[in-house]
């Protein structure tokens, strides 16, 4: 979209927030790019959200500064910084109808009522609200709640919007309904949405980039293809997706080195008969231990050399008969060597 | 869990108890009527409405109305104030020894009246400070602080944090939160614990004995007719009005409290 | 400028926090701790039998005189009622908590709490006024126990020193039922809370294996129901403990606790005594506290 080597919107330059003794947010450097839609994921309690809530002024660095677009704002009150959020609760105001709560932001600042009345309307319009404005949070249901939230938090026109867990209290459908619209309304405003999950999926479907938190420090930066394809470290290759990881001597064996390596499940073929195999093909073998069939693919099991390694295929051929008899079977497992990736040390 | 029926006997001691709570106060409503000025004779020899008006027309009672009154309204704000800052004190960190605070606030109404009572007028003899209209207040916002504190931490407790940090976050100062999103949640919780308060005050007799040196509100003037009866019949009239006058407070605030958790169910 | 003001609160938080807690804390520690402290130090001063006067050295003298035959004997009848107080409440307490826990209906169970509380909180003076007027020897009790010709049982009950009198209006007996009847509400709310927190499914649970219903009650509800008694008996033991309006009102010339402290203080004019008789409660209600909290009773406040 905008120029990437303009300002980023959001810098984290060393930044540590401790609880007592609980290091939240451990020496976390980090750059958001100006219109980006980037992802924070990670388990709970590995600092995602309090970076979150750092960038919004609801918690404060306890060293390091945050810049956005190139201003310092460490301690900036949230009701100076030009930065909204969309709450995991919604956090609607139960007191106030919908309309009021949408125009609250511009009532604070004290923005003529016609005005008011007319930038409402044209956020309710945004998120397919129109004529909710009289009604009351408590009538709404959870998809509806989530609207209001997300059009309260976009009239002040942010330079950046945030979001926890923006899914998290709806249902499987209502969640990827919403992941769509979420992504076309970014598109629609322009501006640069930071999402806080747990979800990798979610993560991967929604975001230009992610960073992959855990415990306080930030083991990845990456777009979701690199963080899934090539996971630099042996959390991301466990927390993003299901991963192979292979060390040691097997490793040494396989690839000529013995620095550890993951390979994902669908990536490795399994071959009941011998096949020619190429300069590029890794093969090894091994005895099928545990089959499940799971409808679209079947996962498989195998032991090799006295490691576990899970393979996924698809049933393009197989049928559940074919499937089931596998089990006890030898096979021969093999990928393309470049659908490996390298463990950092 | 409501489709069984309770047995007979369980349901007639059940509201045997409640008559057993309220009767009594009926019974001097209905000794209002009687004619009889110096014994407690039932049946009632006969019926008058007169002391009503002679009530009315006495003026140590309106003075005592009066000082009572002023009394329970000035340590009810006072309450008002000490308790919402403790409780919002308490909500918003957590810091060291917030449960001492809760306690301490406890104090006044888990250790006897008597005990409250004479360590105040100790220190106010001690100080030399001459007992008047304010000792009595100072005495009451003691025990009705945490009348205020409970009601509010408890509303401050349901009200999600996220609702504070929105506002800030649409740009609302820590005084426009306060004003549009903390004050209209705590309201009934305000109002609730402020009529509670001033039930706890206006009626209050131990602590008072003790802060009041010659000053006589409602409840002190019940009192010195409780032990030494001179006019039985305007008695009842004023004890059937505190009745009234605290009756209604606490019911609001009862009503009140019933109904926001009420709705408070469906926001989650 | 609200808005630089606010800022400025917002970059200090300890601020704020000092901020709110001052006022509340200045004015219960400096006024209520400070007075009690004052008090506590007033037990350790002694009055001169000469002149009156409080003599401001510190003794354990006063502390003896609670010792005094007398004085003990206050102290037992006092505990005495209180203890039989707690016990009668418990019990009448009972039916109107379990039927408001497990079976009104939501509607009816807001206005039984509200029949409940009510008493509780409000016309403390008034409600002990009017069992002046039903204790009252021409009063309506007496009309109704004339009326059923069980007179001549009062008579007998009345006849035993240790709780009887004159009339009801001046016996231990009719102290007891006010007592009763002003702190039942205190017994009544906790107790309630408890046992709504008995789940419906371990009562039939306990039917289903064959339990009769006073088994179930025995071995379910009232162990269940246990920490509401004690949250509510820590109500109604110090609040009898220290009350000195109802004996004053209704009974005999017989001291109570607060009686005597009531009497030292005002017409004595001796606060060191008044002051160490006020510690009997307060030591009693801590150590009760203490064993209380042991036994859970706090998760049923």
């Amino acid at each position: 979209m905008t120029n990437h080597l303009s300002t980023p919107a959001v810098q984290f330059n060393k930044v540590n927030r401790y609880f007592g003794e609980v290091k939240a947010v451990d020496e976390v450097d980090l750059e958001i790019r100006d219109g980006e839609f980037f992802a924070m994921l990670g388990p709970s309690g590995s600092g995602k959200t309090t970076c979150l809530r750092m960038i919004a002024g609801f918690d404060r660095p306890t060293g390091g500064s945050i810049y956005l677009y190139g201003q310092d704002v460490s301690n900036l009150p949230p009701y100076e910084r030009s930065v909204n959020t969309v709450f995991q609760d919604y956090a609607l105001f139960p007191h106030m109808t919908v309309g009021d709560n949408i125009a609250y932001g511009l009532m604070v600042k004290k923005v003529p009522k016609e005005e008011r009345v007319r930038r409402v309307d044209e956020m309710l319009d945004l998120v397919q609200l129109k004529g909710f404005a009289s009604r009351k949070p408590s009538q709404l249901s959870g998809g509806q709640r989530q609207r209001v939230a997300l059009a309260r938090a976009l009239i002040n026109h942010p330079k950046v919007l945030l979001l926890d867990e923006p899914l998290g209290a709806l249902d499987l459908k209502l969640r990827q309904q919403m992941q769509v619209e979420l992504k076309a309304i970014q598109q629609r405003v322009g501006i640069t949405f930071i999402f806080v999950t747990h979800d990798q999926e979610e993560a991967i479907t929604m975001s230009d980039r992610i960073a992959v938190f855990n415990h306080g420090k930030i083991e990845q930066i990456g777009s979701p293809s690199e963080i899934y394809e090539k996971p630099a470290t042996t959390f991301v290759a466990g927390f993003v997706g299901t991963s192979n990881l292979i060390g040691g001597e097997l490793a040494k064996r396989l690839t000529g080195s013995d620095q550890t390596f993951s390979i994902r499940p669908e990536k490795i073929h399994v071959n009941t008969t011998e096949k020619t195999t190429t300069m590029d093909t890794i093969t090894l073998d091994g005895v099928v231990r545990d089959v499940v069939y799971l409808g679209l693919y079947t996962r498989y099991l195998i032991e090799a050399d006295g490691v576990d390694i899970v393979v996924v295929e698809q049933n393009l051929k197989t049928t559940s008969m074919d499937v089931v008899s596998a089990k006890g079977q030898k096979v021969r497992l093999s990928w393309h060597k470049d659908h490996i990736s390298r463990i950092g040390a | 869990m409501h489709s069984k029926k309770a047995p007979l006997p369980l349901t007639i001691a059940a509201f045997g108890t409640l008559l057993f709570l309220h009767v009594p106060m009926l019974i001097i409503f209905l000794y209002t009527f009687t004619p009889d000025e110096t014994t407690y004779t039932f049946p009632l020899p006969g019926f008058t409405t007169k002391w009503f008006a002679v009530a009315w027309g006495r003026a140590d009672l309106w003075r005592s109305l009066t000082l009572s009154l002023q009394v329970a309204t000035i340590a009810t704000i006072s309450a008002l104030i000490l308790g919402t800052l403790a409780a919002a004190a308490v909500y918003r960190s957590n810091f060291f020894g917030r449960e001492s605070i809760s306690f301490l606030l406890v104090l006044p109404i888990a250790l006897p009246g008597i005990v409250s009572g004479i360590a105040l007028r100790t220190a106010m003899g001690g100080f030399d400070i001459p007992f008047s209209f304010w000792t009595i207040v100072i005495g009451h916002a003691t025990f009705c602080v945490v009348v205020v504190y409970n009601n509010v931490l408890a509303r401050f407790r349901r009200t999600s944090t996220s609702m504070i940090e929105a506002s800030m976050d649409l740009g609302a100062n820590s005084f426009q939160t306060f004003r549009y999103v903390v004050l209209p949640n705590i309201a009934t919780a305000l109002l609730a614990g402020g009529m509670l308060a001033f039930a706890l005050s206006f009626d209050e007799v131990i602590v008072t004995t003790f802060t009041a040196g010659q000053q006589t509100t409602l409840p002190i003037w019940i009192f010195s007719q409780l032990t030494r009866p001179r006019d039985r019949p305007v008695t009842n009239v004023v004890a059937t009005f505190v009745i009234i006058i605290t009756f209604i407070p606490i019911f609001l605030a009862q009503r009140l409290s019933a109904s926001s958790s009420d709705t408070e169910g469906e926001n989650k | 400028m609200l808005n630089k003001l606010s800022t400025y609160f917002y970059q200090r938080p300890r601020l704020v926090l000092l901020l709110f807690l001052a006022p509340p804390l200045l004015y219960m520690l400096v006024v209520y701790l400070g007075s009690l402290f004052l008090l506590l130090i007033n037990s350790f001063y002694y009055i001169d039998d000469f002149s009156g006067l409080i003599i401001r050295e510190f003794t354990l003298r006063t502390y003896a005189q609670i010792f005094t035959p007398a004085n003990r004997e206050i102290f037992t009848r006092t505990a005495t009622m209180a203890f039989f107080v707690t016990i009668t409440s418990a019990i009448i307490s009972f039916p109107l908590a379990y039927y408001i826990a497990k079976y009104a209906s939501p509607r009816l169970k807001t206005w039984l709490l509200i029949g409940v509380t009510i008493p509780l909180w409000s016309s403390y003076l008034v409600r002990v006024y009017s069992w002046k007027l039903i204790l009252a020897q021409e009063g309506i009790l007496s009309y109704f126990i004339n009326l059923f010709g069980l007179s001549g049982v009062l008579q007998w009950i009345l006849s035993f020193e240790s709780i009887g009198g004159s009339s009801l209006a001046l016996s231990p007996l009719g102290m007891f039922i006010v007592f009763v009847y002003i702190w039942l509400p205190y017994m009544i709310i906790p107790v309630q809370t408890a046992l709504e927190r008995v789940p419906n499914s371990l009562v039939e649970a306990a039917s289903d294996l064959g339990a009769k219903p006073l088994q179930t009650f025995r071995t379910v509800i009232l162990p269940m129901a246990f920490p509401g008694v004690i949250a509510g008996s820590i109500f109604t033991f110090s609040l009898t403990l220290g009350d000195f309006i109802i004996p004053l009102a209704v009974g005999n010339s017989k001291f109570f606790i607060g009686q005597a402290v009531y009497s030292y203080q005002g017409t004595a004019g001796n606060i060191p005594l008044a002051a160490a008789m006020t510690m009997g409660p307060v030591v009693i209600m801590i150590i009760y506290l203490l064993i209380a909290r042991r036994l859970g009773a706090f998760d049923a406040l």
